[in-house]
């Protein structure tokens, strides 16, 4: 019986080491990947170090992570190293690495917004330039060059000027919130309340799905059952306005382009882009994943930062005006 | 004795009396608010087919996978006296591998429906069996052995679906998820009645029910009196796990859509709900399957009440909170006693008003 103790604690100790010599191995590995094959080609290459979030997140974070990968290329001049992590004990720890090990550059988009004093102030010390993307930190604004970010409340508005622009005879809405209190949901929900209060749109029912697809059919569903008129669904994402066209569809009311219903959504995944170029939707706004090129430019000296908060331009795709080429782009997913 | 004596009032419904009279107190009240409110009419969708609609329809139409969920927790509560709060996440790995199964060939048919079907099955199947043996065969309490998978079953459905939300266009998931052209009513709701029947049958031609509450009742008795308890447990996750991935398929089918994170969320809590409300012992042994079934609908009834009614996005748990704390508190022993003693107060009041009349 001892014996056999023994050699299951001995097994235990061996996995948790083999695991153990993983976790940091992969953590590590890319930065020696890049280093090995980056210092023998010249020393005008930039040294990027990156601190995400992993790209499993969502479709958002995996276009992300694809897109800095692109911008900050070999054929570009850059010599990337990346470290992803949702903790972000780890995503501090990577940061320190990376300072250690001398980049030029810090790009951060971080788990949480505290605890970033320390290490920015070293990363300022070891003369090291920090960019923040996606995401904001609690700190002093000397301590970074730019942040460069969305801004939620701002695609409502995007939204919400191309609804006004669609010069309906009536505006009646129904409006299919995320889930309460995220950064997303307040955005988008800020522009159409201010139409709500403002008495130019009239406001059928405003109810959260929590981004659930099958909660936002039941609500569009007790619309359609309950007999009150509406002509334009405003989904906070693009899960949410597949639900309320799959209402639409079962109860027969024509929707999209030269469809009685006007149907909104947010994200722009592709298969909602090809929705919309199939005319059954007519708007999706986009939560830009894209700040790798901003960041470039900023590095490289073509654009200078106006201020320390960059607001990354976003689009809203009129089903009449997508093109493929569009999908292709801006599309997340597959 | 004391039943007949019941069934002279009509009052004997015995485990099922909370769930007719919560179903009933909130048509009622719908019925007050809106006296059209349970209207079916017949409308033409959008692919030109007849099919019903209404409130009810949706009310019947929305709460298939909860029912259908309901069913299987019910035999998992009765047989280990715990719930299985993983049913969620592994409706979402079924509906993961339901749609990974449709994406590999070119075209969709009705064998690839199947064969997904029959593979998100086994899939929900292997994963059940992996909750029955820790409850099972190592005795660990039912929460916290499905609590591994509740933790990591819609991290491995996104394993499956490769970090997207994937969508599969087909007429047949369509036909699946809402109606099959010249069926008015929603196919879901169809699968419900034919699980039910399923059910029912295997009730009829095997022991399972009786071997499922002696071994709720008691496990070492049971076992002692010849039934395999483990396996009896076992069995019942695994028939849980074919329940999950019903629900799963539905769920995808019914958007053409999985997204791992959303398909069937929280139904864990309102399909242990359905199955409480439905008058089952939380602690196992007797049940009946159609209070579960009937709970289901209490719970999408009072979901689309409050949609119907608009109350406001932030309010809509709270009422739903208060409604099941009454509810629950209305079914619980000791104001059943309390009433049941109200009750023959009453009767013996009017025994004795009547010899007194009769003097």
């Amino acid at each position: 019986m001892k014996r056999f103790k023994a050699l299951l604690l001995a097994g235990v100790l061996t996995l948790s080491m083999v695991l153990g010599a993983c976790g940091s191995g992969s953590g590590s590995g890319g930065g020696n990947d890049s280093k090995a094959s980056g210092g023998n080609d010249s020393n005008k290459v930039i040294k990027v170090g990156v601190v995400n979030n992993p790209p499993s997140e969502s479709g958002y974070r995996e276009a992300n992570v694809k897109d800095m990968e692109a911008v900050f290329s070999k054929a570009n001049g850059y010599d990337l190293k990346t470290s992803y992590s949702l903790k972000n004990d780890d995503q501090l720890q990577a940061a320190q690495g990376f300072i250690t090990e001398g980049v030029d550059y810090l790009l951060i988009s971080a788990a949480e917004t505290t605890g970033w004093d320390e290490v920015l102030n070293k990363a300022k010390e070891a003369g090291i330039k920090v960019y923040l993307f996606d995401r904001m930190i609690d700190v002093d604004e000397s301590l970074y060059e730019a942040a460069v970010v969305s801004d939620m409340s701002k695609e409502g508005e995007t939204a919400v000027n191309w609804l006004l622009e669609q010069k309906l005879p009536e505006y009646n809405v129904i409006h299919i919130q995320g889930a309460m209190g995220s950064d997303a949901q307040i955005g988008r929900t800020g522009a159409l309340d201010a139409q709500f209060a403002s008495g130019k749109m009239k406001k059928v029912v405003q109810q959260t799905a929590t981004w659930d697809e099958a909660e936002a059919k039941k609500i569009v569903e007790s619309v359609i059952n309950s007999g009150e008129d509406f002509n334009v669904i405003y989904a906070e994402n693009d899960g949410m306005a597949k639900g309320a066209v799959a209402a639409l569809d079962e109860h027969g009311i024509t929707h999209g382009v030269n469809g009685k219903v006007i149907v909104m959504g947010f994200d722009c995944n592709k298969w909602a882009l090809r929705e919309l170029k199939a005319g059954a939707w007519n708007y999706d706004g986009q939560c830009s994943p894209f700040q790798a090129q901003i960041i470039s430019d900023l590095i490289k000296g073509v654009t200078k930062a106006s201020s320390k908060k960059i607001i990354n331009e976003e689009k809203g795709f009129d089903a009449k005006t997508l093109t493929d080429d569009d999908i292709n782009t801006y599309g997340l997913g597959e | 004795m004391d039943n007949k004596s019941k069934k002279v009032f009509g009052l004997n419904l015995g485990q099922l009396t909370i769930p007719i009279i919560a179903i009933c107190l909130l048509v009622i009240f719908n019925l007050i608010r809106d006296p059209g409110f349970f209207a079916i009419e017949i409308t033409h969708n959008n692919d030109g087919n007849a099919v019903l609609a209404g409130n009810l329809i949706s009310i019947i139409n929305a709460a298939s996978e909860l029912a259908i969920l309901a069913i299987g927790m019910t035999l998992v509560t009765a047989a280990c006296g715990g719930q299985d709060i993983s049913v969620g996440a592994a409706a979402a790995i079924a509906g993961s591998t339901f749609v990974k199964i449709l994406k590999t060939p070119e075209t969709i048919n009705g064998w690839t429906v199947l064969l997904a079907f029959l593979c998100a099955c086994i899939v929900a199947m292997i994963f059940g069996s992996f909750n029955g043996t820790l409850v099972a065969v190592f005795k660990i309490q039912p929460m916290i052995a499905t609590l591994i998978l509740y933790t990591c079953g819609r991290s491995i459905a996104y394993w499956i679906n490769g970090g997207a939300t994937p969508t599969v266009e087909s007429p047949i998931i369509k036909a699946i998820g809402s109606n099959i052209p010249g069926m008015p009513i929603p196919t879901p709701v169809l699968i419900v009645i034919g699980v039910a029947i399923l059910f029912k049958l295997l009730f009829h031609f095997t022991s399972l029910e009786l071997f499922t509450q002696s071994v709720g009742i008691n496990g070492s008795a049971a076992r002692l009196n010849g039934i395999n308890s483990t396996f009896i447990k076992l069995l019942s996750f695994i028939i849980l796990g074919v329940c999950v991935a019903f629900s799963g398929c539905i769920g995808v089918s019914r958007l053409g859509l999985i997204n791992h994170e959303t398909l069937l969320l929280d139904v864990e809590m309102d399909t242990i709900l359905a199955v409480a409300i439905g008058g089952n012992s939380l602690g196992g042994g007797k049940f009946k399957i159609s209070g579960s079934i009937i709970g289901a609908y209490v719970i999408q009834m009072l979901t689309i009440t409050l949609y119907a009614m608009k109350v406001s996005s932030t309010d809509v748990k709270a009422y739903k909170a208060i409604v099941i704390v009454l509810l629950v508190v209305i079914g619980s022993p000791v104001i059943k006693a309390k009433f049941a003693k109200l009750m023959s107060r009453v009767k013996m009041n009017q025994t004795r008003v009547s010899t007194k009349g009769a003097e």
